[in-house]
């Protein structure tokens, strides 16, 4: 056998499996988007429907606000556990990173556990204040959820922006006069631009997709995933739920697309 | 060894030339015989198509349309390398870092299904020839690089290969090194006696090692010949230059001498040309006394070499001429000198296509 | 001064984000071997609720882990040859299918899902069994599998080493086995590991594609987590942590190896 036919035959099994599972799939969820009683319009409906419009705005801005949250925390964590030594260091980056692989209920329960109606907020809240403050199951709980699994992650990489980091531009800047603040400002920041967009699409897109948090915590939040999924089992709607995970599908590989034309490394959410 | 000596393959590459997907030529259709038991460099700058012509006789590259390889006026352009039996050194030696050296030095015999016993038997063989005892069973990344050298080429060897493929195998290594494993291989492809086409950018590599040596420009070859045909008669400016050091010298012609500034140079000249471009060694060109000469100039540098000095002179050719002169001579820059140069040792270029 | 008040103030913070990490952990843990969870620790530690989810979900956990090793199977036969051919042959042509692969992990496992259902919902012995499933975390996982050994292709120059044991005579095949895995060996064990946590915890896809005869341990601690009492969600979540805990740990241990080299 040549080595031209082997390679083809190297190839040959991930081509069957990526059409047959992947590709003939997903050309079929684009084709039933357009199979509902208002055709391809239904593909619009995620804009036009004010239900669907108010969701999709809900989730965009959910996902935003966990996003920006996260590149400040895991900045300041990220570049305080980088720059400096000392002892337990290595454990508390080990507390930081071990939820990276939690499935989103498990992320779920977490926050069930911290602010539920058995959670530990609402415990000291009650011998503080006398009153329980359970926000487990409303949005500010998944934000919180969403808080969780991003976290992790951004630290990841933010750490390892840092470590590439010349020390030399920063001592550079110093020596033309730079205070800590305008270094900061000017020479550190500037420089982990990269990182903040590729981290920040990843914790974007995962945001917006999420769908194990939402389901735990479940009751009454509005997330795009969330009516995919009761549009899908609960109303039998096959069309709609299609079209708007088509729309879903494309929101997040066009922001991963896009972080990733701009930063130039890979990009992939996960989870 | 001895029973390998004068083994081998004859090689014919006819009319092999290679374009690359992207429309690049690499190489101009090329014709070239290679006799059993022969050493032929390819020699030339980087981008010159010698390791493309190395890579289509080894079976990686398939040569364009028409062009065919031939082993022992057998046509192998459709074989792969694998059943080509060409032993290969690579520029990074590509030794397998998952296996010892002598698993690396055997591993072509394994492929061939010799048994274990006679495997060990010529592993041993080849790590003596090599110089490389008490390293059989290092890992890759624990040999220096003239280790890693010597354990890829008895690799290539041990398979009893009917051609052995050099790719710049000295270029890894540093200048010292280098010199010194260069004359080593000299010895070792001599005892070989197999046919062995080897590539390098390196003149002087070439000149030790190859019986003929091809030198290539921009993808055609410039001239094929002994190196002392390479050296003394360069058929072309680039090769005079690419091979040694060369004054390349400008000048009318009148009555079979080069008129320069600083003198007239008689030339063997048999056609009537008005003009022509010259090739003059620097170590053919004698200094004397300034007075007696027929062409002088004045000395504008001197480096001391050692084993020689090398003036640079200035007034005698339309641009500076280099000298090799013996290390005793007592000069010193500003001096006026005479300079003879033998008519035999001025080499007439044809004119720049 | 300043530099002491600064330090003080990142540590205590990042403790502070720690802390909203492990602490639900920590609960969580607690809470499994807790007799009752209301009354707090000191109502006694047990085992029982731990043997009651063995009792309930073994069915889950069992099944979690045959499909994770199928699916590490699967990863490991389809994707590793991929990647080789993928980086051999490089070009536009690779890089698309590249994209292509990659494709699953920009889309939310959801509408993966979906489009399963709508193409082979109507297969029905297919669908009801935990093939099915496996198919989804196939797809979810392959990219990981594939980018993980182009990775280590990448730093080793296999193309000059494919072509170095072909000059000694070796076939595509015997080059494949004897050059190319065993040299692929760190991307493939870093790529193992991903695909094995990741199918563990596979939720999205999984919760759409599985039918009440083919639950994974992420299904049922779902499950557990809205029906059965806080003790026993806990002790399963505690069983999860016991699992996949010391696969992160490789995970971390094995890409701190490979940084050191």
């Amino acid at each position: 056998m040549s080595h031209r036919s082997f390679v083809w035959l190297c190839l040959l099994p991930l081509a069957v499996v990526t059409a047959a599972f992947f590709l003939l799939p997903m050309a079929r969820l684009v084709v039933t988007g357009a199979g509902g009683p208002q055709g391809l319009a239904g593909y619009l409906a995620i804009l036009t429907e004010p239900r669907y419009r108010a969701t999709l705005i809900n989730t965009v801005l959910l996902a935003a606000a966990t996003t920006i949250v996260t590149l400040i925390v895991a900045t300041i964590a990220g570049m305080f556990l980088q720059r400096h030594r000392f002892p337990g260091r290595a454990v508390l980056i080990a507390m930081l990173t071990f939820p990276l692989a939690f499935p989103g209920v498990v992320v779920g329960f977490m926050i069930i556990l911290l602010a539920g109606r058995q959670g530990l907020i609402g415990d000291f809240s009650n011998r503080l204040f006398g009153e329980k403050l359970v926000f487990a199951y409303s949005i500010y709980g998944l934000f919180l959820g969403y808080l969780y699994f991003s976290i992790p992650r951004v630290i990841l990489t933010i750490m390892a922006a840092v470590q590439k980091l010349d020390i030399g531009l920063e001592e550079a800047a110093r020596s033309l006069g730079a205070g800590p603040w305008a270094v900061q400002r000017d020479v550190v920041l500037p420089a982990l631009a990269p990182a903040f967009v590729a981290s920040g699409a990843i914790a974007f897109a995962t945001a917006m997709g999420a769908f194990g948090t939402a389901f735990t915590l479940a009751t009454n939040i509005d997330v795009l995933p969330m009516l995919i999924y009761t549009e899908f089992t609960l109303a039998a709607n096959f069309s709609i739920s299609a079209a708007l995970s088509v729309g879903l599908g494309i929101i997040t590989w066009f922001i991963l697309a896009l972080a990733r034309s701009f930063s130039g490394s890979a990009v992939a959410a996960a989870g | 060894m001895s029973a390998q000596a004068g083994h081998g393959a004859a090689v014919r590459i006819d009319a092999c030339g290679k374009t690359f997907a992207d429309g690049t030529r690499a190489l101009q259709p090329a014709t070239l015989d290679i006799a059993r038991g022969e050493t032929l460099v390819l020699l030339g700058p980087s981008g010159c198509g010698k390791t493309t012509m190395l890579r289509i006789i080894a079976g990686l590259e398939l040569p364009d349309a028409g062009g065919r390889v031939l082993f022992d006026g057998k046509d192998m352009t459709p074989v792969p390398i694998e059943r080509r039996n060409v032993g290969m050194v690579f520029q990074s030696y590509a030794l397998f870092p998952n296996m010892t050296v002598s698993d690396n030095i055997g591993y072509g015999l394994k492929i061939r299904g010799v048994p274990s016993k006679e495997r060990a038997e010529r592993v041993a063989e080849l790590v003596t020839l090599t110089n490389i005892s008490g390293l059989e069973h290092r890992r890759i990344d624990q040999l220096s690089g003239g280790q890693r050298q010597r354990v890829a080429l008895a690799r290539a060897v041990a398979i009893r290969p009917g051609i052995l493929l050099l790719d710049e195998p000295l270029t890894a290594l540093d200048a010292a090194l280098r010199d010194r494993l260069r004359s080593e291989l000299n010895r070792l492809l001599r005892a070989l006696g197999i046919t062995t086409i080897y590539v390098t950018h390196d003149q002087s590599e070439a000149m030790e090692l190859g019986d003929r040596v091809v030198v290539m420009q921009k993808g055609a070859i410039a001239q094929i010949g002994t190196p002392r045909e390479i050296y003394f008669t360069p058929r072309s400016r680039f090769v005079a230059e690419f091979i040694g050091a060369a004054n390349i010298v400008e000048a009318t012609i009148e009555d079979r001498h080069l008129v320069l500034p600083g003198g007239r140079q008689p030339i063997h000249c048999d056609v009537n040309m008005p003009a022509a471009v010259a090739m003059i060694r620097p170590e053919t060109i004698r200094v004397t006394s300034a007075g007696s000469a027929s062409l002088s100039g004045t000395i504008d540098s001197i480096s001391f070499i050692g084993d020689r000095q090398r003036l640079v002179v200035s007034g005698a050719s339309n641009r500076l001429l280099t000298v090799d002169a013996p290390n005793t001579l007592r000069t010193r820059p500003g001096e006026r000198i005479g300079l003879s140069i033998s008519p035999d040792a001025v080499r007439l270029l044809p004119p720049e296509s | 001064m300043r530099d002491r008040l600064i330090f003080t103030s990142q540590l205590i913070f990042t403790l502070l984000v720690a802390s909203f990490l492990v602490v639900p952990a920590i609960l969580s843990i607690s809470a499994g071997v807790t007799v009752n969870y209301f009354r707090g620790i000191q109502s006694g530690v047990t085992l029982q609720w731990v043997a009651q989810v063995w009792e309930l979900y073994a069915g889950t956990i069992l099944l979690s882990f045959v499909i994770a090793f199928a699916t590490l199977a699967l990863t490991l036969a389809v994707g590793v040859p991929a990647a080789y051919a993928l980086h051999i042959r490089g070009g536009r042509m690779s890089r698309v299918v590249e994209e292509i692969i990659t494709l699953p992990l920009a889309i939310p496992g959801l509408a993966i899902a979906l489009a399963l259902l709508l193409t082979y919902g109507d297969f029905g012995d297919f669908r009801r069994s935990w093939l099915f499933i496996l198919v989804g975390h196939v797809i979810f996982t392959m990219p990981f599998m594939v980018r993980s050994v182009m990775a280590v292709f990448a730093t080793i120059d296999i193309k000059t080493l494919d072509e170095s044991a072909a000059s000694l005579g070796a076939s595509p095949w015997r080059r494949f086995r004897d050059v190319i895995v065993p040299n692929a060996l760190p991307g493939i064990l870093a790529g193992s590991l991903m695909v094995v946590t990741l199918s563990l915890g596979e939720f999205n896809l999984t919760w759409m594609l599985h039918t009440p005869l083919t639950k994974t341990l992420p299904i049922g601690l779902a499950d557990s987590y809205a029906s059965m009492r806080l003790e026993v969600a806990s002790a399963y979540t505690l069983i999860f942590f016991v699992m996949i805990i010391p696969l992160l740990v490789a995970m971390q241990l094995f890409a701190e190896k490979e940084a050191k080299r």
